[in-house]
């Protein structure tokens, strides 16, 4: 699990919080039936981020509270999506790297209907304004992830754990 | 002459001969001849070094000569270690060498021990250098054998040290394609056993250990660990006195500190061992006692982390006192008189929910210590004195609102009360009270199962309080009026549902059993005579309940035959009388006939008879065969009814008493093999008339079964092949034609599926499968081989019947499956692996012939057929066979029926898992038909298409590639499915396809 950040420099956050995971879904009754259609949820958005790699700790995103499932909003009919994630620290690094990568995880698995929207928890981070505004940059984002290195790293953070 | 020849080479031929014929018949020798020979042999070591290999060869076959003189083998020996540098020599003569000394050491062990330590010096001199893997493990074992049989080691301790720590730690890959097969492990094995053979070596041992631990190296660690563990065994408080603060600290350090857990386990184990040492020692009267001050050091190291539940370093520090804790009686003693007040008073002290359950684990960690030292000693132990507040911490965990908090103390509680003598008779009418709370009010129902399972495991060391208390209240719950205290309906149900859980979780202990049963039937009853709607979900229930208990009553034979004689005249009262009242529907109790109810019922009657003993079933069996051929009620409890029972007879009226030819089933079928069955030939002919046919499926199926269930334990003999026969006569013209061909497929079936498992089940029960010879076996099944089949033949021309075709194809499946309901008797199951394959080889290629020889109407059912063969196949077999049937399975992907789709993907994807290569041949193919199957309107085969397509991602990247894009924008649309569980499969699918080609 090597990081962007890790290598020489010290870990920011070395002794974070962590939390309990919460366990799969339980698959309902209604799930199986055929017939009945499942709305998409807010937990069915929490559980594709919950399992992503933190860059810097062997932890998911859900164990160090980066995402928390309050703060997933969906809205299927109108096909909206929105994510607030909250950095351990207000100093993080690695916010923007976190935001990319529950960006692109949604994009892989969410229909192209949806907008989405993935930006900081407000006055949780010293440069917010400026990452929200690099994530909502659809360019960016794209340019972004034609830079093969920046994309492995986000790959890995995708990657399910070993 | 050779033997003199000047040429060294050609002396060395002569005497290599004369070698190989004393290897032949060294045992033929005199002792006179003997004699010359070695002194010929010693005279020779001095010779060129090119004759020497052949020389010690002779040696060798002289030194397993029974007739050498006394004073021959030391004189050997000390030619050999005069004369010859072994290591010099090559691997195979030194091996020889070292032959002759074990050789020696077997035989001569008292004219060795007359050498003195010189010997042992001698020796250390052949094997100081030696590097092959297989002289080693010889040379191993020698030292082991000196120090074992007490040879004198005199000055030399050190030195033999030396010459075997060298390999410490082993360091050593076998080569590939090794064809001695030497593990690093042997040698590991094989040199800890020397360096833990002596405590005489405990002085430069130690040292080395506490040096390699300090190493950064794993395995060092790993096997200093497990060397320090061995020598525990054999050490005394003397030999560890020096060295113990290092060890400790080595030790904590690495409890503290490492990543791995192996090396965690190991610590500890090897802290467990230093202790029990320690406490094991005895004391000379000048010596202090050690145990008590490297305790001391540590408690001092530990026990302030254990106050500081929010720190890293809490579980190790609680690890490392339980291993030494757990070591004897007094450093239990010693532990705990200074940890459980500590913790106690901790407990206390932090409020969070999340830190209270972190220290009562700990507490529960060394509560379990005390019970490997039986029951508690009063006058000594530290937890008789604590009793009362380790009883208030854990009863104040059980009313916590934390649910986590609250399992700890459920599994806290049990441990208490299997304590002998810990709990007083109040405190454990508190626990009760505790448990039956937790049971029936604590809204999560994770904790409530915990208390129930508590109250089992507890309830055969307390009856009276369970059996006082509990049941009587949860009897009241259950029969208190339906919905009242404003309670909803729901709550209601789920609390009912819980009474009945725990009637019977806590039915562990005959006393219990006799008071709950009744209660159980007691509400059956009264469901059965209630109206709600939810009356067959109700019975369901109860017998849910009573089959629990009747699982726990199995091992104990009068609460087996109390059940029995209980439960089931009772079931079956209760079932005659429902199918008494006429064929008037919708009259109360007649729930009780629904298929689900008596399904239910099925395995509570099976439970109650597998175990009892032959007599005892058999005077049951007096009463119910009767009872079905002759409508002899007089045994039922209530034995009044309107008309007479007669399950076999005619008319229409009878309907309804034919379904309880299912209990019959229950019964007979689970009965003990060597019980006899009254009438038994009447039995299976009214069987076989009634299977055929009944319009009822339901009713035929569950005879057929039962006819299958006595066949199978029917004696071979002329009596059972008149019965096959008339089943044959009566099954052929129903499958001809008529109304019943269904019925009559279902008999073919299960009479073939009788004829499988009969072969097993006519050796009887007390043979295990794995004692027998494998062509006994088949010979047992071989015996009905012709009947059996034939009626598979006749099965795989069924498939191309247009109406009978598709269930004959699932016949299959029920045909290849784990020995279903009536046949599943004691698990041979490795018998039916082989079964699989035999059936495998020999059906599918008619499957696959009929299927390219069949019209398009039918093709669907051999493919169905074939997809449920390979679907119980063992994967390895799968993958071998894959080659011929790939194209098959390839063209069952198009075939329109669900079943067969969904079954094909299911046997395509280990396929994908584990023969990428071969499949790769087939990517496009493969490729295309996933993506088409992933918009089937069946969400089963959605799911299956996209884990195949999930599995494609196995295949070599370079296959997969070309497809990326592709894929990646067809597994778009899934992503939208209507469906949750379609949608996670697509989600996976696609996320794996994305970073697919990426070098992560």
């Amino acid at each position: 699990m090597v990081g962007p950040g890790s290598g020489a420099a010290p870990l920011e956050n070395a002794n974070p919080l962590i939390y309990r995971r919460s366990g799969e879904r339980p698959v309902t009754a209604r799930e199986e039936d055929d017939e009945l259609p499942d709305a998409i949820d807010d937990r069915e958005i929490f559980d594709l981020i919950r399992s992503i790699n933190d860059p810097e700790h062997p932890l998911t995103l859900e164990e160090l509270n980066v995402v928390e499932q309050v703060r997933v909003k969906v809205n299927d009919a109108e096909s909206t999506v929105s994510v607030e994630f909250t950095p351990t620290i207000p100093h993080c690094s690695m916010a923007t790297l976190i935001g990319l990568s529950i960006k692109v995880k949604l994009l892989r698995s969410l229909p192209e209907r949806f907008k989405l929207d993935v930006h900081i928890t407000p006055g949780t981070h010293a440069s917010e304004h400026a990452v929200n505004k690099q994530l909502a940059d659809k360019e960016r984002v794209a340019a972004a992830l034609e830079n093969s290195h920046l994309l492995e790293v986000v790959n890995q953070c995708l990657s399910a754990r070993s | 002459f050779c033997l003199e020849n000047t040429d060294p080479r050609m002396r060395g031929r002569g005497i290599q001969l004369l070698s190989q014929v004393l290897l032949q018949c060294y045992s033929l020798l005199q002792e006179k001849e003997v004699l010359h020979l070695v002194l010929f042999y010693e005279s020779r070591l001095q010779d060129h070094h090119l004759v020497i290999p052949s020389v010690l060869q002779g040696l060798r076959a002289l030194s397993m000569c029974k007739v050498l003189s006394p004073g021959l083998a030391v004189s050997v020996l000390k030619a050999i270690f005069q004369e010859v540098h072994v290591q010099s020599l090559m691997q195979l003569d030194r091996h020889t060498v070292y032959s002759i000394i074990t050789n020696f050491m077997s035989t001569r062990e008292e004219e060795l021990k007359g050498l003195g330590a010189d010997f042992t010096f001698g020796f250390i001199q052949v094997m100081d250098g030696e590097k092959d893997p297989r002289n080693l493990l010889v040379a191993f074992q020698i030292v082991r054998d000196l120090i074992a049989k007490d040879y004198a080691l005199g000055p030399f301790v050190e030195e033999l040290f030396e010459v075997t720590s060298c390999y410490f730690p082993v360091d050593f890959t076998p080569p590939p394609n090794d064809p001695h097969g030497i593990q690093r492990e042997d040698l590991i094995l094989s040199l800890r056993a020397v360096l833990a053979s002596t405590p005489q070596f405990a002085e430069f041992l130690l040292p080395l250990l506490i040096e390699k631990l300090d190493s950064e190296l794993q395995s060092a660690k790993l096997d200093s660990l497990q060397t320090l563990t061995a020598c525990c065994a054999i050490y005394g408080q003397k030999e560890l006195q020096e060295f113990l603060p290092s060890l400790w600290s080595s030790l904590r350090r690495e409890v503290f500190q490492t990543a791995s857990e192996k090396i965690e386990t190991e610590c500890l184990a090897a802290l467990h061992a230093l202790s029990a040492c320690l406490s094991r020692s005895v004391l000379s009267s000048d010596s202090e006692d050690l145990l008590d001050s490297f305790l001391s050091s540590i408690l001092q190291d530990c026990r302030h982390h254990l106050c500081e539940p929010d720190m890293k370093l809490v579980w190790p520090s609680a690890k490392l006192l339980q291993a030494a804790a757990g070591a004897s009686l007094r450093t239990y003693h010693r532990i705990t008189r200074s940890v459980l007040p500590l913790l106690l008073e901790q407990y206390t002290k932090h409020t969070q929910s999340s830190q209270r359950r972190t220290i009562l684990e700990m507490l529960l960690g060394f509560l379990e210590l005390q019970k490997k030292w039986g029951h508690v000693e009063e006058d000594e132990s530290t937890l008789l004195s604590l009793q009362a507040p380790v009883c208030s911490v854990v009863f104040s965990a059980l009313t916590d609102p934390s649910v986590q908090l609250q399992l700890v103390g459920i599994k806290a509680l049990t441990l208490l009360g299997s304590l002998q003598g810990f709990l007083s008779s109040s405190d454990m009418e508190l626990v009760v009270d505790h448990l039956i709370r937790l049971t029936l009010h604590e809204k999560d129902s994770q904790s409530s199962e915990a208390a129930m399972e508590a109250a089992g495991s507890l309830a055969p060391t307390y009856p009276k309080v369970f059996s006082g208390r509990m049941v009587p209240r949860l009897e009241e719950e259950l029969q208190s009026g339906r919905a009242g205290k404003g309670e909803s309906y729901h709550n209601h149900c789920s609390s009912q549902q819980r009474c009945l859980q725990a009637l019977a979780a806590v039915s562990t202990h005959t006393s219990i059993v006799r008071e709950t049963v009744p209660v159980l039937l007691q509400h059956l009853q009264k469901v059965q005579k209630g109206t709600e709607a939810r009356n067959t979900q109700d019975m369901v229930s109860v017998c849910q309940s009573l089959h629990r208990v009747a699982l726990q009553c199995q091992q104990d034979v009068e609460a087996c035959w109390y059940f029995h004689q209980t439960v089931v005249p009772c079931l079956l009262a209760m079932a005659v009388q429902a199918a008494m009242q006429g064929n008037t529907h919708m009259l109360p109790g007649k729930a009780l006939l629904e298929e689900e109810v008596l399904c239910a019922m099925i395995p509570v009657i099976s439970a109650a008879t597998t175990h009892l003993s032959p007599e005892l079933a058999a005077q049951s069996v007096s009463h119910v065969v009767p009872l079905f051929l002759d409508g002899e009620v007089s045994f039922l409890p209530q034995n009044s009814f309107p008309c007479s029972f007669q399950p076999f007879g005619d008319g229409e009226c009878l309907e309804a008493q034919r379904r309880l030819v299912a209990l019959l089933m229950a019964f007979v079928c689970s009965l003990p093999r060597d019980v006899a069955i009254p009438q038994q030939e009447w039995l299976l002919r009214e069987l076989l008339a009634l299977s055929c046919s009944c319009n009822c499926p339901f009713t035929a199926t569950t005879a057929a079964k039962c006819f299958a269930g006595l066949v199978n334990k029917h004696p071979a003999g002329q009596q059972l092949d008149e019965i096959l026969q008339l089943a044959v006569n009566r099954m052929e013209p129903g499958l001809a034609e008529g109304p019943h061909r269904m019925q009559a497929l279902t008999l073919l079936l299960w009479v073939r599926l009788a004829l499988d498992e009969w072969g097993r089940g006519a050796r009887g029960p007390s043979l295990a499968p794995t004692a027998l010879p494998a062509q006994v076996t088949k010979a047992l099944v071989l015996r009905y081989h012709p009947l059996s089949s034939c009626l598979t033949d006749k099965l795989l021309g069924l498939l191309g019947d247009t109406e009978l075709g598709p269930a004959a194809a699932d016949g299959f499946s029920l045909l290849m499956a784990e020995s279903p309901d009536v046949l599943h008797k004691g698990c041979h199951a490795d018998v039916r692996i082989m079964f699989r394959q035999r059936f495998f080889t020999d059906n599918v290629p008619k499957l696959v012939q009929g299927f390219h020889g069949a019209g398009p109407d039918v093709k669907a059912n051999y493919l169905k057929g074939l997809s449920h063969v390979l679907n119980h196949l063992p994967k390895t077999v799968l993958v071998t066979e894959l080659p011929t049937l790939l194209s098959l399975l390839l063209e069952a992907l198009s075939c329109s029926d669900h079943v067969v789709q969904h079954s094909t993907l299911s046997c395509l994807h280990p396929l994908l898992l584990e023969a990428p290569q071969i499949m790769s041949l087939h990517v496009d193919t493969l490729v295309t038909k996933f993506l088409n199957l992933t918009s089937s309107p069946t969400m089963a085969v959605r799911i299956a298409a996209l884990r195949c397509a999930h599995a494609l991602t196995s295949l070599p990247t370079t296959v997969l590639l070309p497809y990326k894009g592709r894929v990646i924008r067809a597994l778009a649309k899934p992503l939208d499915d209507k469906k949750r569980l379609v949608r996670k499969e697509a989600v996976a699918a696609r996320g794996e396809w994305s970073v697919c080609g990426s070098s992560s």
